[in-house]
C-alpha cells in the first residue's frame, strides 16, 4: 500500500479536479478545477520516474543514478499545453461576460431559452419588413 | 535526398508553415492564398502519399524518422494504407473548403480577423494531419490540442453570441477527454516503457489483460469518445456546429470527428490487438448499445429541430453510430463498413454544410449578415435556390442509404456484418433507423418543394458559384462514391482485413 | 495539497479560489522538485503558480468576484468523478512500485537518452529540443493557436479611440527600484535561455520570464509606455516569428539533405549540428512565448479601461 501511496494522492487530486469541471456552474471555477485536474496527471507521469538515490537528470561526472527525463519531457509539453488551454478558455469566459452580462452557465443557458422562445415572433416580424 | 521521400513531413509542415506566415502578412487575401496554397499541396501530397503506399506490398507502412533519431527513440511518422486514406479526407476537404470559405465568411466575420481565421483553419488541418500520419501517443495529444484549440477559436467567431457559449463548453468536454486521453497514454507508457505506438502494440503482448492496461483501454476509450461525440458524450456538439460558421461547420463535420475514429481504430486494433478489446472486457456490446442509442436518440432529436444547421448536426450525431456499430462487430465487414462510412458520412454531410451557408447567404437581405436557417425561412426554396436545395437532397438521400448514393454502400456492409452474426434484429434496427433518416430529410424537401415561398421571395437568386461548385464537387461525390465503390471499398476492406487478421 | 484542493471546491469567493490555486500549483512546484523534475518543477512554478494566478485574476478583474449558488444537485458529478476514481485505483494498483528500477520506463528507450549522444548534460533539454524536438514543436504551435485565438477573440472591431492613459506609478522610490529591477530580470531570462543546455531551463521558462520583465515595466511605468517599447505589431508578429524559426530550422534541416528537424546536418560536425539546432530552436520557443504572454496582457489591459466593471 505505501509503494502505492503516490498514485493514491494522483488520484484523489485528480477526481476532486474532475468534480469541480463537472460540478460547478462558475465558468471560472470551471477552469480552475480543469487545470486542477491536468496538474495531478503530472504526477501520475512524474511519480514512477523517480529512483530512490537518483538525482534530476543533468549529466555530470559524480552521479550515477538519474531519474527518468522523458517523463519530465512530456509533462512540460503538457504543462505548456494545459495554460493554453486556461488562457483560450479564459478569453472565451470574459467574451460570455461581455455579451450575456454573467458567467454562471444555469444563467447563460437561461437567456439562450428567452431568445429561443422570442425568435418564432420576431422571424415572422422580419420576414413582414423584408417583404 | 528526393522530394519523393521527404512527402510525410511536408505533409505536416506546409499547413503549418501557412499559419505563422498568415499572421505575419496580415492582409485577408495574402493570408487566403497562403493557406490555400498549402492546403492544395497537402491534398497533391497526400495523393502522392497514397500512390507511394500503393506501390509497396500488401499492409507496407511508409515509416519517417523526424530528425532521424530512430524510434522508438524519436518521434516516427507511420503511413499505411488507412492512414493515407485518412489524409486524403482530411486534406481534400481543406482543398474544397478554403476556397469556399473566402466568400462565405465574408458576411460572418470581421474584416479585420480574416487572416486569422485562416491561420487558424491552416493549423486545423495541420493539427488533424499530425494526430493522423504519427507514429507516437504523446504526439497525438499534442497535435490533437493544436486542432482542438484552433476549432474552439473557429467557433467561438460563430455570429451569434451562442457560439461563445457552445465553443467554450467544447473546450471543457474536450478538454476533460483530452486529459483522458493523457492518463490512459500514461499508463500505457509506464507498462510499456515506450511511447512508440508499434513498439508499444509488440511489447504489450505480454502484459496484456494486466490491470493498468485495461485501465489505460477505459479511459482511452472515454477520453476518444468525447472527442469523437459518441451519444451520451456528444453534449458538445449539436450547439458547435449549429453556431459556428458555415465553413468551419463543414469542415469540422467531415474531418475532425473522423480523424478521432481513426485513433480510436489506431488504438483498438493497431495497439491493443483485437482480442484484448473485443474479448476481455464488455466493450463491444456497450458499444453496440450506445451505438443504437445515439442511432435512435439523435436522429429522433433530430426530427424536431426548428433550425436545419442543429437538425444536421443531430444527424452527425445519429451517424456516428453507425461507425461505432460497425467498429462494435469485431468482423472484416464490420470494420469496412465504419472505414467506408468515416469517408461517405464525411462527404456527404460537408457537402449539406456548405449548402446550408450558400442558403443561408441566399435567404440574406443584400448586405445583411446571414439569419439562421430556420424552417419558416425555408418555404418555397427550391424555386428561389433550386441548385442549393437539389444539392441538400442528393446528399440526404446518401445521409439515408439510399441504392446508388454512397450511403448504400456503408449500410450494406453494417447489414451484411449484421446477417454475419445472425442478429436478424440488428439488421431490422438499421433499416428503421433510416426511415428516421428520411422524416428528417423529408422535413426539408417539404419546406423547400412542397410550400409556397413567402410574397416577394418567388424570384430566382441563386448563391454565387463560388459557394456552390465546392458543395457540388462534394455531392457529386456522394454519388459517384455511391456508383464506383474500387477506391473506397477497395481500400477500406484491404485495411479492415489487414487489421482485423492479425488475431493471435 | 489535498487540503487546498478540498477548500478551493467549497469556497465560493473566486478571488480565494485562484489564490488557493495558485498555493496549490506552488505545493506542486515543491513536490516535483522533491521527485528530482526540476525543469518540470520550475516551469509549473513559473506557469501554474505565477501566469495562470496572473492570468485568473486578470479575467476576474472583467468579471464578478463571486460565484452563484449552484442549482443542481451534486449528485450525477460525484457519481461520475467516483467512476473514474475507481477505475484509476483498478488501474494504478497494477503499476510498477514506486522507486522500482526494475519497472519498463527504467529499462526501456530512456539508457540510450543517458548516453549524453547530443553532448547537452541536461538530459531534459536533449530530449526535449532534440530527440522529442517535433513534440515541443507541436508546444510551440499550441502556445501560438492560444496567442493568436486570442487576438481574434479578444479583438475590438474597428480601431478603438485611444483611452485616457492612467497615470503611472508616481511613486519614485517604485520607480527606482523598477529601473534597477528590469535589467536584471530581462537578463536572468537569457541566463535561463542559454544556460537550459547545463542547468534547468530553456526557451519557455525564459520566455515566461521575459515576458513578466516588461509586465513589471507595464506595471510600474504604464501600460502606454510599454507599448511604446514593445509595441502591439511587433508583438504579434513575435509569436508567429518563432514559430517560423521553428519550422525554418526543420526546414533547414530538410534543405541540407536531411529529415525533417534533423540538426545532424547543420554543421559538418554532427554533435556541433546538434548544438547549433538546439540552439536556435530554443530561441523559436522564447520569441513566441514571450510574445504570447505580451500580447494577452495589453488584451487584457486595454479590455478593463473604458469599460464599467462588474
Amino acid at each position: 500500500m505505501i509503494e502505492h501511496f503516490s498514485y493514491i494522492v494522483t488520484v484523489f487530486l485528480m477526481v476532486a479536479g474532475l468534480y469541480v469541471v463537472i460540478a460547478r456552474g462558475n465558468l471560472i471555477k470551471k477552469l480552475v478545477g480543469l487545470s486542477i485536474f491536468q496538474t495531478s496527471v503530472y504526477l501520475l507521469y512524474i511519480a514512477p520516474g523517480k529512483l530512490i538515490g537518483g538525482t534530476a537528470p543533468i549529466l555530470a561526472p559524480q552521479y550515477g543514478i538519474y531519474s527518468n527525463p522523458l517523463p519530465h519531457v512530456l509533462i512540460l509539453t503538457a504543462i505548456v499545453v494545459g495554460i493554453a488551454t486556461l488562457a483560450l478558455g479564459l478569453a472565451l469566459a470574459v467574451r460570455i461576460r461581455e455579451v450575456y452580462g454573467t458567467i454562471e452557465e444555469d444563467e447563460i443557458l437561461a437567456l439562450d431559452h428567452q431568445v429561443e422562445a422570442a425568435q418564432e415572433p420576431r422571424g415572422e416580424q422580419r420576414e413582414e419588413k423584408g417583404a | 535526398m528526393s522530394l519523393s521521400a521527404q512527402l510525410p513531413a511536408l505533409q505536416v509542415v506546409l499547413p503549418l508553415l501557412s499559419a505563422p506566415l498568415a499572421v505575419l502578412l496580415r492582409r485577408g487575401w495574402l493570408a487566403f492564398a497562403v493557406v490555400t496554397a498549402a492546403a492544395w499541396a497537402a491534398f497533391a501530397i497526400a495523393i502522392g502519399l497514397w500512390l507511394q503506399v500503393d506501390a509497396l506490398p500488401s499492409n507496407g507502412v511508409i515509416s519517417y524518422h523526424i530528425g532521424s533519431w530512430a524510434p522508438p527513440w524519436g518521434i516516427e511518422y507511420r503511413i499505411d494504407r488507412l492512414t493515407s486514406f485518412v489524409l486524403v479526407l482530411v486534406s481534400g476537404m481543406a482543398a474544397l473548403v478554403l476556397p469556399y470559405s473566402r466568400a462565405s465568411i465574408a458576411r460572418e466575420i470581421p474584416q479585420e480577423s480574416h487572416y486569422l481565421f485562416y491561420a487558424m483553419l491552416g493549423l486545423c488541418l495541420a493539427g488533424l494531419l499530425g494526430i493522423t500520419i504519427t507514429g507516437d501517443a504523446f504526439n497525438v495529444f499534442v497535435f490533437l490540442e493544436i486542432s482542438s484549440l484552433s476549432a474552439y477559436v473557429l467557433i467561438a467567431l460563430g455570429r451569434d453570441r451562442r457560439a461563445l457559449a457552445a465553443s467554450y463548453r467544447y473546450l471543457i468536454m474536450g478538454s476533460i477527454g483530452a486529459t483522458f486521453i493523457v492518463i490512459g497514454i500514461g499508463f500505457l507508457y509506464l507498462m510499456t516503457g515506450t511511447l512508440n505506438l508499434a513498439d508499444m502494440a509488440a511489447r504489450i503482448g505480454a502484459i496484456e489483460s494486466s490491470r493498468p492496461v485495461l485501465a489505460a483501454l477505459a479511459f482511452l476509450t472515454v477520453g476518444i469518445s468525447l472527442k469523437l461525440a459518441l451519444f451520451p458524450l456528444h453534449q458538445w456538439l449539436p450547439n458547435a456546429y449549429t453556431y459556428a460558421p458555415s465553413a468551419v461547420t463543414a469542415f469540422l463535420a467531415a474531418t475532425a470527428t473522423k480523424v478521432s475514429v481513426y485513433v480510436l481504430i489506431r488504438f483498438y486494433f493497431s495497439v491493443f490487438g483485437d482480442s484484448l478489446v473485443f474479448h476481455k472486457l464488455p466493450l463491444p456490446q456497450l458499444m453496440l448499445w450506445l451505438s443504437l442509442l445515439a442511432l435512435f436518440a439523435a436522429s429522433f432529436i433530430a426530427i424536431f429541430q426548428d433550425n436545419l444547421k442543429r437538425l444536421f448536426a443531430y444527424s452527425s450525431v445519429g451517424q456516428i453510430g453507425y461507425i461505432t456499430l460497425g467498429l462494435s462487430f469485431d468482423s472484416v465487414n464490420g470494420l469496412t463498413a465504419s472505414i467506408v462510412h468515416l469517408f461517405n458520412h464525411g462527404i456527404a454531410k460537408a457537402a449539406i454544410f456548405l449548402l446550408i451557408g450558400a442558403l443561408v447567404v441566399g435567404i440574406a437581405r443584400p448586405g445583411a449578415a446571414p439569419p439562421a436557417p430556420t424552417f419558416d425561412r425555408l418555404a418555397g426554396l427550391a424555386r428561389r435556390m433550386p441548385l442549393t436545395s437539389f444539392g441538400i437532397v442528393i446528399a440526404g438521400l446518401s445521409l439515408i442509404g439510399v441504392p446508388g448514393t454512397a450511403g448504400f454502400i456503408s449500410k450494406w456492409y453494417l447489414v451484411l456484418a449484421a446477417l454475419e452474426k445472425g442478429q436478424l434484429w440488428l439488421v431490422g434496427a438499421i433499416l428503421l433507423s433510416s426511415l428516421l433518416a428520411v422524416a428528417y430529410v423529408w422535413r426539408f424537401v417539404e419546406a423547400a418543394y412542397f410550400q409556397a415561398p413567402p410574397p416577394g421571395r418567388e424570384l430566382k437568386r441563386e448563391a454565387p458559384l463560388s459557394l456552390l461548385i465546392p458543395a457540388w464537387v462534394l455531392v457529386l461525390a456522394s454519388v459517384w462514391f455511391g456508383l464506383d465503390t474500387s477506391l473506397t471499398l477497395g481500400s477500406a476492406v484491404e485495411v479492415a482485413e489487414g487489421l482485423v487478421r492479425h488475431r493471435p | 495539497m489535498a487540503l487546498a484542493v478540498v477548500v478551493l471546491a467549497r469556497t465560493r469567493n473566486l478571488f480565494a479560489v485562484v489564490v488557493l490555486s495558485g498555493l496549490y500549483s506552488f505545493l506542486m512546484a515543491t513536490v516535483l522538485l522533491a521527485l528530482d523534475a526540476v525543469d518540470v518543477a520550475m516551469t509549473e512554478a513559473a506557469v501554474g503558480a505565477g501566469v495562470s494566478t496572473v492570468l485568473l485574476l486578470g479575467a476576474l478583474h472583467l468579471c464578478k468576484s463571486e460565484e452563484a449558488k449552484p442549482a443542481h444537485r451534486p449528485w450525477l458529478p460525484l457519481a461520475l468523478a467516483s467512476v473514474t476514481a475507481l477505475v484509476l485505483i483498478y488501474g494504478a494498483m497494477g503499476l510498477p512500485d514506486f522507486a522500482d528500477p526494475q519497472a519498463p520506463i527504467h529499462q526501456h528507450v530512456v539508457p540510450r537518452y543517458l548516453q549524453n549522444e547530443v553532448d547537452v548534460p541536461n538530459v531534459v533539454t536533449a530530449v526535449l529540443a532534440s530527440f522529442r524536438g517535433y513534440d515541443t514543436l507541436g508546444e510551440t504551435t499550441v502556445v501560438f493557436t492560444a496567442g493568436a485565438g486570442i487576438i481574434a477573440l479578444l479583438r475590438r472591431p474597428g480601431r478603438r479611440a485611444r483611452v485616457e492613459e492612467a497615470p503611472p506609478c508616481a511613486d519614485l522610490l517604485l520607480r527606482l527600484i523598477g529601473k534597477l529591477l528590469i535589467p536584471f530580470v530581462l537578463l536572468f531570462a537569457l541566463y535561463v535561455q542559454f544556460h537550459g543546455d547545463y542547468g534547468p531551463g530553456g526557451g519557455f521558462q525564459a520566455g515566461v520570464i521575459f515576458a513578466s520583465g516588461i509586465v513589471f515595466y507595464a506595471l510600474i511605468f504604464g501600460v502606454e509606455n510599454a507599448r511604446r517599447v514593445m509595441p502591439d505589431r511587433l508583438v504579434e508578429r513575435m509569436i508567429a516569428a518563432g514559430v517560423l524559426l521553428y519550422l525554418g530550422v526543420g526546414v533547414a534541416g530538410l534543405l541540407l539533405g536531411g529529415n525533417f528537424l534533423d540538426y545532424f546536418v547543420l554543421d559538418p560536425d554532427p554533435v556541433h549540428g546538434q548544438h547549433r539546432g538546439i540552439f536556435w530552436v530554443e530561441v523559436g520557443v522564447l520569441i513566441t512565448v514571450c510574445g504570447v504572454m505580451l500580447k494577452i496582457f495589453y488584451m487584457f489591459a486595454s479590455r478593463g479601461r473604458g469599460e464599467e466593471r462588474g
